[in-house]
């Protein structure tokens, strides 16, 4: 016979993967022609960064950025990282490139859109995490929902419902009873939508869209119909934001982080809380079997439905808590559809994040910082519309989901509905 | 702990899956459980688990009487299954997959992993079964994988195990320390439940043995005394040839030449890597192999289901490397997939329709645009009588066949046509004796008429028993040829190189 040797396991290295490396190289060199070329800046211009606000405990210097060194040396650094990846190493390499690659990308924008100008950076920063919340609380819920395996398209529906419920209440009870309600009324959006997945076995998809256009149609028509006629019906007092001593004096993260109002705070002590409860208790892991394998969960006495339900809700919950930002957090009023996508952008969110609740935040925080920053780009005048900076995002999403950055990995049961034996 | 079965009878509508059994499972004792597919094995053991309930009969553990309300029951009155599918959730650790249900908890339900693993090794020391405590069950093996079901029945002290076709997906050598494990479970008290339709493990194993047909115990007996011959015709109802009547081969010119072929599997890892391979008219070539070292991957890049990443087919001096697979097809190639629900049939068509699956299009079936069903209905009809299908009418869903008929409904669709070479992917999986012999005896008579003709089979027994010769697939290579002329193969140094030992013995 013929005893042939198998290789080592560095032959195993998939050509697919090489492949993905010479795409992100290629990537990244044209970034580095785009830094080059397109973000060309005079030579002599300056860009100013303000780090804090004349009222401010502390006091920073403004950032001064020269311009055209700064952006020469992005566009060399970007070469590097690219034609790395052409090199040996390039592999595993891939996806950190890729990032490193976009932040400087974006630095390299910031300058050459503020050159000869001056840019609170501060102020950025802190709208980021306002904006980030609605999206993060959305990406949470989905995370919540998706880990026991029911896809929740309806996220958009609770936030709608949650934002609708905090300014009718709101405008009733007060701040905080409008807050319980959006909370009770998501909840109860999550119990129904568990309830058709789990119990009915409707599509998941399917039973999600019927939520969110019942919400839809249903705050649309209360909104033009009587908060149009009963305006105190549609007047809730905001929730202000609160500093925290001493922390909220910190220069730069201390406005984004410590002086923000009860969403903010929430949402980060939510996913804390949803990170240890995931993956360091019990419950956790019983919620992530349920996802993974419900029947190998079932056969150890896991109650796969029970568990669903619960899970469903209590996303549905957040959901209503991430829904109540959008008039108790903001404006304090409700306006028709004033959700604007934000639950499906959690959705994104969350896949970006890779089912993870800090990776949900993280990503949302880059779609928030893309918002704000569309919006400030607006008061310094670059060329370029902000419309299509607002697109950056879902571009990067796209990419992401496609898979570009490896496979983000869903639970396995996912969508799937589960039928006991 | 003894328990004891009386007069258990269950019935699934019109259908009696087990019908007054008695039987009785002692504490140090092995019981081997031997019967064919749909003889009633896996309902009564699920009875015994707590899965189903009874219409009839009763449990007694330890000589009291006790009734079963759900799966938790089972296994709280200490009887613990092992699934043949195994029930791990591939991204959880070891010890995650041995605690869920039963987790050792602090404070706030804060997981204490800490204690699980220490809890898993104890175990492990306890039995010998050598299982890492931290590693993902996705990077384990499957005979690994085999040994957490074990551990996670143990954890829940189960002092009776129920081991439903344990050694289907292990080498022979992991088959041996499978036994080694058994055996030890045994001597520390456990009684154990040995389901399984191979002869010769439960002669080697068991200290009691008892043969299930048709939903009764048709035979109980000392496997010493017993010869694999005495408890096939129990199961069967008959006797029963081991052996596959053959001539020897007569190899001709090469009929499939496979050439540095490259296949990936979806996450883009290498399934087959620059694998070669020749089949010969007129002979039976056996893949042999552990499942999931590339052999799926290998059948669907030959048979066109799947993208060939490099390298060469060649098929009859032609090359099809990019052929589709109906060109493939008409070139002569007849495909017996791994698994006829996925792609060998369709359930909800007809008998007649799905005969004609992959000829509809041509003559005779075929006039213009239209389908000419009369001559459909009678050719199906014919094959039914050609190839054994056993049902009442040809315009009956083909879901509505029994497994083995249904195989040879495959089986008839892919032989009865003007055919160079047969691809048949395992044959014979979960069929009865009877249908087993016969496609056998069809794919021999396929090779007779001069076609060349590969097997991939995880069944050794099925590869040893048809191959002229023999090729061990391992992580995506060929490892090892042996010639089986005359069934003279060295099974252990097969089994060696299934495991992948590169040194392979000579044959």
């Amino acid at each position: 016979m013929s005893a042939v040797t198998t290789d080592t396991t560095s032959e195993k290295i998939a050509t697919g993967k090489a492949r993905q490396a010479r795409i992100v190289g290629g990537v990244l060199i044209a970034l580095a022609l785009l830094v080059l070329f397109v973000l060309d800046v005079g030579a002599g211009q300056v860009a100013t960064f303000k780090l804090s606000r004349p009222r401010d405990a502390i006091v920073l210097g403004d950032l001064v950025v020269p311009g055209q060194p700064f952006n020469l040396v992005a566009a060399a650094l970007l070469a590097f990282l690219g034609v790395r990846q052409f090199l040996r190493g390039g592999v595993r390499w891939t996806s950190i490139s890729l990032g490193v690659g976009l932040a400087i990308l974006v630095m390299a924008f910031l300058v050459w859109a503020t050159a000869d100008k001056s840019f609170s950076l501060t102020g950025m920063l802190q709208a980021t995490m306002v904006r980030a919340v609605p999206i993060a609380l959305g990406g949470l819920a989905g995370v919540l929902c998706e880990r026991v395996a029911v896809v929740n398209i309806a996220i958009e529906g609770m936030l709608l419902a949650g934002a609708f419920t905090g300014a009718l209440i709101g405008s009733l009870l007060g701040g905080w009873g409008g807050l319980v309600a959006a909370v009770l009324v998501g909840g109860s959006f999550g119990l129904i939508l568990a309830a058709l997945v789990v119990t009915f076995r409707m599509d998941q998809i399917i039973a999600g869209v019927v939520i969110n256009l019942f919400v839809l149609g249903l705050t649309s028509y209360v909104s033009s119909q009587v908060f149009a006629e009963v305006r105190s019906l549609n007047n809730a007092p905001v929730f202000r934001a609160w500093k925290i001593p001493l922390l909220g004096d910190i220069p730069v993260i201390g406005p984004m982080l410590f002086n923000q109002n009860l969403f903010v705070y929430g949402a980060l002590i939510l996913v804390a809380v949803a990170t240890y409860y995931l993956f360091h208790t019990k419950g956790g892991l019983r919620a992530r079997a349920v996802g993974e394998h419900p029947r190998a969960a079932d056969t150890l006495g896991v109650d796969v439905y029970w568990t669903r339900y619960v899970h469903v809700t209590l996303g549905g919950m957040v959901a209503g808590f991430g829904g109540a930002w959008f008039t108790l957090g903001s404006v304090g009023r409700f306006d028709e559809n004033m959700t604007g996508g934000r639950g499906f952008i959690g959705l994104a969110a969350m896949i970006f994040g890779r089912w993870h609740p800090v990776g949900a935040l993280s990503a949302a925080l880059i779609f928030g910082f893309a918002d704000s920053l569309q919006q400030k780009l607006a008061l310094l005048n670059t060329p370029i519309p902000s419309e299509f900076l607002a697109m950056a995002p879902y571009i990067a999403t796209i990419i992401v989901v496609a898979g570009l950055i490896g496979k983000a990995r869903a639970p396995a049961a996912d969508g799937k509905p589960y039928v006991k034996e | 702990m003894d328990v004891e079965l009386r007069g258990i009878t269950k019935r699934f509508g019109s259908v009696v899956a087990n019908d007054g059994v008695n039987l009785t499972i002692r504490g140090g004792e092995v019981l081997g459980l031997l019967g064919e597919n749909g003889a009633g094995k896996s309902t009564m053991m699920n009875i015994l688990s707590g899965l189903y309930s009874p219409d009839e009969g009763e449990i007694l553990i330890d000589g009291k009487p006790v009734v079963f309300q759900g799966p938790g029951d089972g296994i709280e009155a200490g009887i613990g299954m092992v699934h043949q599918h195994f029930m791990l959730v591939p991204v959880f650790t070891v010890a995650e997959n041995v605690v869920l249900g039963v987790e050792p908890t602090g404070r706030l339900g804060y997981l204490d992993l800490k204690r699980a693993r220490a809890q898993v090794d104890e175990i492990n020391q306890l039995y010998g079964l050598h299982v890492p405590a931290d590693t993902l069950i996705e990077d384990l093996p499957v005979g690994i994988q085999q040994r957490v079901e074990i551990l996670k029945v143990l954890f829940r002290q189960a002092d009776v195990l129920i081991l439903d076709e344990p050694t289907a997906v292990l080498t022979p050598q992991e088959v041996e320390e499978f036994f080694g494990i058994v055996r030890s479970l045994k001597e520390a008290g456990k009684a154990i439940v040995f389901i399984t339709h191979k002869l010769h493990e439960i002669l080697e194993v068991s200290d009691r043995v008892s043969v299930m047909r048709q939903g009764r115990i048709v035979g109980e007996g000392d496997p010493k005394t017993l010869t694999e011959a005495d408890l096939a015709e129990m199961m069967v109802g008959r006797p029963v040839s081991f052996t596959v009547d053959k001539t020897v081969a007569e190899p001709g010119r090469p009929m499939l030449e496979v050439s540095d072929l490259v296949v990936l599997r979806d996450n883009d890892e290498i399934a087959v890597d620059h694998l070669n391979m020749v089949v010969k008219s007129g002979e039976v070539v056996g893949i042999a192999g552990v499942q999931g070292n590339g052999q799926s991957a290998l059948v669907e890049a030959i048979t066109g289901l799947a993208r060939a990443a490099s390298g060469k087919i060649v098929f009859d001096g032609k090359d099809i490397t990019h052929f589709s697979v109906r060109q493939r097809h008409s070139e002569g190639m007849a495909h017996i997939p791994e698994d006829r629900h996925k792609s060998g049939m369709v359930s909800s068509f007809t008998i007649a329709e799905n005969m004609v699956l992959n000829s509809y299009y041509e003559k005779p079936y075929s006039k213009g645009m239209a389908i000419d069903w009369p001559t459909v209905h009678k050719t199906a009809a014919k094959y039914c009588v050609d190839f054994d299908v056993r049902t009442p009418s040809v315009f009956l869903p083909a879901g509505n066949l029994s497994g083995g008929n249904q195989q040879k409904m495959v089986v008839a669709r892919e032989l009865e046509r003007q055919t160079k070479l047969v691809i048949a992917s395992q044959p014979t999986r979960g069929l009865d004796v009877g249908s087993i012999e016969y496609i056998h005896s069809r794919l021999i008579e396929a090779r007779d008429e001069g076609d060349g003709v590969l097997i991939v089979s995880s069944e050794l027994d099925e590869i040893m028993g048809l191959s002229d010769r023999i090729l061990v697939m391992f992580d995506g290579r060929i490892v090892a040829e042996f010639d089986n002329t005359g069934g003279k193969a060295d099974r252990n140094a097969i089994g060696l190189a299934m495991a992948g030992a590169t040194e392979g013995a000579a044959a």
